[in-house]
């Protein structure tokens, strides 16, 4: 298999998937806002709910956040090889 | 000022202080914490709301006893960091490191410890008296959460009460801990956080180059570490105090490690879970609670946005079947009757007294104050939908629609409360985390039609629309909706070259509405608003009321009238007389005053012969653009002061003022021009 099966966009997660964070940079704000809500790398993330477009949810450190879907797509993260 | 080292050793309270002077507490927490509830419970009515000084964030204090002692208690905004992103955490950080409170009482939440700590590991590296309160023991024992508090306590080295607050319960052991700090018996002394391993070099070069520099009250390490956040204000700062040569080694040791902010926040949670790995007992994952099986409805894309227009349609349906009426019945029956006492009271005074009091006063801060039965029920709504968590996921369903302005979800919210009212609408603003898109919303907010335009809409389309004002009225709302949208994807293409801003919001869990937290919420607002009524309003009134008097005591040939008939060729563009004119120009302190005035000018006729008189004046054009004029026109005055309140700028706060000038004069135009085209 190919890695950049593994790796991918947080917008491209489905809903119900598990993944580990690996890295984002966004702008400043947007970095400090994503780091203290507790997205930093090696951190477990879970899509909630991601409908393909709009704004989608995700959990992470036992928190709901809703993020824009240009917001995730600067997320990458590394898929769990079994869920 | 006693200038006792940076060493993080915290002897903060002098014990002779106490009783002497009053010992300043303050509340930190992350948002949906229970901050507020704790505040409440503490102070009760015995709080203050103001603003921090030079700033439209939301201040609160107040003050309680305890053991025969008083204490001031501030609550400082709800931050989820202490990075200076916006002007709530810098405000929390600067009054913590300036104001040195003699304890700072930082809420977390026992349902989720992990995050909630967050902030407690940027308070612990502030070296202030800390007390951990661990709110929320109630959810966390629901969801099957354990928290061994006195392992908790030890791994973090700071004094931990669990609490919850929504039953009231750990507040006295609270207060009881907070005075054994401030005795001295208990002396909190927490190890601050490391940044993960592979910045902790460049950490200490950053420390090592500004250490000299570093200007009081700053700890020195804990200022290199913000600059390795890429903290503008430290980095405001210390470029402020460098020399230029030290300052550019420090930018290029930055430059080379513009990702340390991960290595931070990593650092940070790596305490985290070195300090709850032994107290939390069960981790909760992939849990499904209720909150999650109400977001698969109240969160879906298009399902949330039928539950949100449900809502939308109950909050307007009580409006109009409560809130209206009662409107009506205070302004026909308290206005009126005591209009008439005091015209009897005063019938003895010069007839400029009377006028002053009677229609000055009564009838301008009497009918702006008659709306207040509407602002309550919309307050309570917000304030009832805000508490139970609801707010958030109206914000998450709408956020796709508000992308077509530039803007995000969260600026739904204070749109929505500009059907009630536009003062709270500019005010609600404060939600939206970015300025830009912040400003954005003031801007278009005063295009979201009011009840107040709405009574004019109610008293006028009857009267020269028949059967068809109810389309007329739909058509205007639409227009002023439509007006909106467009006079926002404009702006933002022209005033924010089309930058958007990021859209990141917790979801908040749901929980049981607590009642105190609404009603105090409620009590504050309307307060707020009737203050304002006072004040501001008050005093435009009676301008108002003195240019429509003066020089001769006769509204014909007043100041007022004067001015209306120089302006009148371009009321006379979109076909107004100089009378719609005026009445126009007089809705600027309540837009309601616009059928007032036309009363007063028509020779003080009743009401339902006022609207005859009307239709019989002027033609469906005239009508129809006098209408379309009314929803889009400036804002009302109480808006504009607020817009200046909350934009802090003249040019800004003029900037919507003639924008909606124009708008409305040109949408009239058309109006009239395509009216008269077709016949009417």
């Amino acid at each position: 298999m190919l890695k950049g099966n593994f790796q991918i966009p947080l917008s491209d997660m489905a809903t119900g998937e598990g993944a580990t964070l690996l890295v984002f940079k966004g702008g400043r704000m947007v970095n400090n806002r994503l780091a203290s809500l507790g997205f930093t790398p090696g951190a477990r993330v879970s899509m909630v709910q991601n409908y393909g477009r709009g704004p989608l949810l995700v959990e992470v450190r036992g928190a709901c956040v809703a993020l824009g879907r240009g917001e995730a797509a600067k997320i990458l993260v590394e898929r769990s090889t079994h869920e | 000022m006693n200038d006792c080292h940076e060493t993080p050793n915290r002897n903060a309270v002098p014990l002779t202080a106490i009783g002497e002077e009053i010992p300043l507490i303050a509340l930190a927490g992350q948002p949906n914490m229970g901050k507020s509830t704790i505040f409440n419970l503490l102070t009760g009515l015995n709080q203050h709301v103001g603003n921090w000084p030079g700033k439209t964030v939301e201040r609160r204090e107040g003050s309680f006893h305890y053991n025969q002692q008083t204490f001031r208690l501030v609550d400082l905004p709800g931050t989820y960091s202490l990075t200076a992103n916006s002007p709530e955490e810098l405000i929390a950080r600067e009054f913590i490191l300036v104001e040195k409170p003699a304890v700072v009482v930082a809420v977390v939440s026992a349902a989720n410890l992990e995050r909630s700590l967050y902030l407690v590991s940027e308070l612990a590296a502030l070296g202030v008296p800390l007390v951990v309160a661990l709110n929320m023991m109630d959810v966390a024992a629901k969801e099957g959460i354990q928290v061994d508090t006195s392992l908790l306590e030890e791994a973090l080295g700071i004094p931990v009460v669990p609490m919850t607050a929504s039953r009231a319960a750990g507040v006295r052991e609270l207060l009881g801990v907070v005075q054994e700090v401030l005795d001295g018996k208990r002396v909190p002394a927490p190890q601050p956080p490391e940044v993960r391993s592979d910045h902790q070099e460049v950490w200490k070069e950053v420390e090592q180059l500004i250490a000299p520099y570093v200007p009081a009250p700053y700890p020195q390490s804990w200022m290199a570490l913000k600059l390795l956040e890429g903290d503008v204000e430290a980095a405001r700062r210390m470029q402020a105090a460098l020399p230029h040569d030290v300052w550019e080694q420090v930018q290029i040791l930055l430059r080379a490690h513009d990702d340390a902010f991960l290595a931070v926040a990593t650092g940070r949670y790596e305490w985290i879970g070195r300090t709850i790995g032994t107290a939390v007992t069960q981790h909760k994952i992939g849990q499904i609670g209720w909150t999650e099986r109400i977001d698969r409805w109240a969160a879906h894309p298009v399902w949330g946005l039928f539950i949100l227009a449900g809502i939308l349609g109950l909050v307007f349906w009580l409006t109009f079947t409560l809130g209206a009426p009662l409107q009506e019945l205070l302004d026909a029956r308290v206005v009126v009757s005591f209009s008439g006492l005091a015209s009897r009271a005063l019938a003895t005074t010069p007839s400029w007294v009377q006028g002053v009091i009677v229609d000055g006063l009564i009838g301008g801060v009497g009918s702006v104050l008659t709306f207040l039965p509407i602002l309550i029920i919309f307050f309570a709504t917000f304030a009832l939908l805000e508490d139970i968590g609801y707010m958030a996921r109206a914000a998450y369903v709408m956020d796709n629609l508000m992308h077509l302005m530039g803007l995000h979800g969260k600026s739904f919210l204070p749109l929505f409360l500009g059907f009630g009212c536009n003062v709270p609408a500019i005010m609600g603003t404060r939600v939206i985390d970015s300025w830009p898109a912040r400003l954005l919303t003031i801007l278009i907010a005063p295009l979201v039609p009011c009840t107040a335009r709405m009574a004019v809409v109610a008293f006028i389309a009857p009267a020269f629309f028949g059967g068809n004002a109810v389309w007329v009225s739909w058509g205007l709302v639409m227009l002023s909706l439509l007006t909106l949208v467009i006079a926002g994807v404009l702006l933002n293409q022209v005033i924010f070259k089309g930058q958007r801003s990021a859209f990141i919001m917790e979801m908040p869990l749901y929980h049981i509405p607590n009642g105190r937290t609404i009603g105090l919420l409620v009590w504050q607002r309307s307060f707020s608003f009737v203050r304002k009524a006072g004040t501001a309003i008050l005093a435009m009134s009676l301008l108002v009321w003195g240019l429509s008097y003066l020089p001769g005591g006769d509204l014909n040939t007043s100041f007022l009238a004067r001015f209306g008939q120089l302006v009148e060729p371009v009321g006379r563009w979109i076909g107004l007389d100089w009378r719609l004119t005026v009445a126009l120009i007089t809705s600027f302190p309540a837009k309601e005053n616009a059928i007032a005035t036309l009363g007063v000018i028509f020779g003080n006729s009743s009401e339902a012969g006022l609207a005859g008189l009307l239709a019989s004046t002027f033609s469906m054009a005239s009508a129809l653009s006098f209408l379309v004029v009314t929803m889009l026109f400036i804002p009302c005055m109480a808006t504009v002061a607020v817009i200046k309140q909350e934009t802090d700028s003249w040019r800004w706060t003029l900037l919507s003022v003639f924008m909606l000038l124009l708008v409305s004069v040109a949408a009239g135009a058309v109006a009239y021009r395509l009216a008269s085209l077709l016949g009417f």
